[in-house]
């Protein structure tokens, strides 16, 4: 059987990690390519590159921060942020990345899913979603409204529909996260990550709202995701990969133990 | 050197990188001679049968594979390169270079495990692989080791002397093949982590000899 990927995010503007890491032995990395590295080893089943970076001049940085990391690990990556044409995926994909992650872009353009998942095949092209919930109306039967620009634009999309759509374009996967559990550290949203893994027949990575391996266990059978990306939890060190995976393993949760 | 087959089909680059990293000369290409007098040949790839094998037809590749065969070089095939090396593929009905007696075929669907209900397809992330044959280039490779997946066909060799090793996903299926010098994975080696670089690494210093 398939093994429950646990999956480590790392935000980078301008080539360098936003949040200082603070691994015991080693304060503050800043740099994506020894991050992504550490991670490696730490047995990280995949990462997540999300590029935050406003400028133009800073997206070729970016480009050559996936090219390094390419050459480090050995394992998938993807990369998302600011990804808005099928150049900009063509550029992440030749750099070395396995996939890229659509957000906002998408919602604009939907197109741009079916294109890409042409182009390139529909396992490179993961469909990013930051869902908030909201009172059900008729506009959005599932309490739950796809919101763009880091949570900050509505979009009226429901988000249930939303996901089937994607993946009629060729979505390959979908990134799930909750606006309003992400940066709580309170525990994923279980209803939602179980509705829209239910409804979809693709994988689903749940995000936001990590803050213990409970969370995490519980993301991964009740709310039947496929995958939990991980953040703070790991990057300040209140678990290791290691000790993640070495506690969803004696609860019985196929994890990858050996790497 | 070793080649590394170019026929449009996804990326290589990261088979390459892999090589590269553990020392190992290669080379992306689809020069006939450059095949030809290479040691070994590593045939990646990615994306649908009938499209990759409409690239290699008209890059003059496949009698060119063939020969490589022939000649008993180590050939090693990856993801698509583990379907197509068989006579045909259900995906597209592609007539494929029949390299080994069998097919590539889909997932029964729905497909489903006792413990976890439906499952999805593509088959896609980490999963082991359980050892039915020895072989030289699965040599260090553990029962708990297992390997990065995306796929939603899989390569039904015609003869069970030809399945080395199999995963479970709903059903049992042939993960790793092999007849003679031919062995081929429908895993991804390169983005496999440790495990995949050592059964690239055993590949690269394999003599092609294989008792069957």
């Amino acid at each position: 059987m398939l093994s429950k990927r646990i999956i480590p995010c790392l935000d980078v503007r301008n080539g360098k990690t936003t949040k200082g890491i603070r691994f015991k032995e080693n304060v503050d990395i800043g740099d994506p390519v020894d991050m992504g590295r550490y991670y490696y080893h730490e047995g990280a089943d995949e990462i997540v590159f999300y590029d935050i970076t406003a400028s133009n001049e800073g997206r070729d940085i970016m480009i050559d921060v996936v090219s390094r990391v390419a050459e480090t690990i050995f394992i998938p990556f993807s990369v998302g942020g600011g990804i808005r044409s099928l150049e900009d995926m063509r550029k992440v994909l030749l750099a070395g990345a396995e996939k890229v992650s659509v957000n906002s872009a998408a919602v604009k353009d939907p197109e741009i899913i079916s294109r890409g998942a042409e182009s390139f095949g529909s396992q490179c092209i993961v469909l990013g979603m930051d869902v908030k919930r909201v009172t059900p109306s008729a506009a959005i039967p599932s309490g739950y409204e796809m919101v763009i620009n880091g949570g900050r634009t509505d979009t009226g999309l429901d988000a249930l529909a939303w996901a089937k759509r994607a993946e009629a374009l060729g979505a390959g996967e979908i990134c799930l996260n909750s606006i309003d559990a992400d940066g709580t550290q309170d525990g994923y949203e279980l209803t939602l990550t179980a509705l829209i893994s239910e409804n979809v027949s693709i994988p689903v990575i749940a995000s936001g709202g990590a803050g213990s391996i409970d969370h995490i266990y519980e993301v991964l059978t009740k709310g039947r995701a496929d995958a939990a990306l991980v953040a703070s939890i790991v990057h300040y060190n209140t678990f290791s990969i290691r000790e993640i995976k070495d506690a969803l393993h004696a609860r019985g949760v196929k994890v990858r133990m050996r790497w | 050197m070793i080649a590394i087959i170019d026929y449009k089909a996804g990326n290589l680059r990261s088979v390459e990188r892999a090589l590269r990293g553990l020392g190992f000369a290669c080379r992306v290409t689809h020069n006939r001679d450059e095949i030809l007098t290479a040691d070994r040949v590593v045939f990646p790839g990615v994306g649908a049968a009938g499209r990759a094998m409409a690239d290699l037809r008209d890059l003059g590749l496949d009698r060119v594979l063939s020969q490589v065969l022939e000649e008993g070089k180590p050939f090693l095939g990856i993801c698509l390169g583990a379907q197509i090396i068989l006579e045909r593929s259900e995906e597209d009905h592609a007539a494929c270079l029949g390299l080994m007696a069998g097919e590539a075929r889909s997932f029964p669907v729905p497909l489903t495990s006792p413990d976890h209900g439906r499952l999805k397809i593509p088959h896609m992330g980490w999963n082991g692989v359980t050892h039915v044959r020895k072989h030289p280039v699965m040599k260090g490779i553990g029962s708990e080791d297992e390997f990065y997946f995306v796929h939603a066909y899989f390569p039904a060799p015609a003869s069970e002397d030809h399945v080395i090793g199999t995963t479970d996903y709903g059903i049992r299926f042939p993960s790793v093949i092999g007849r003679r010098n031919l062995i081929a994975v429908q895993f991804h080696p390169e983005k496999s982590g440790r495990p995949g670089l050592n059964l690239l690494k055993t590949f690269c210093e394999w003599d092609g000899n294989h008792a069957e």
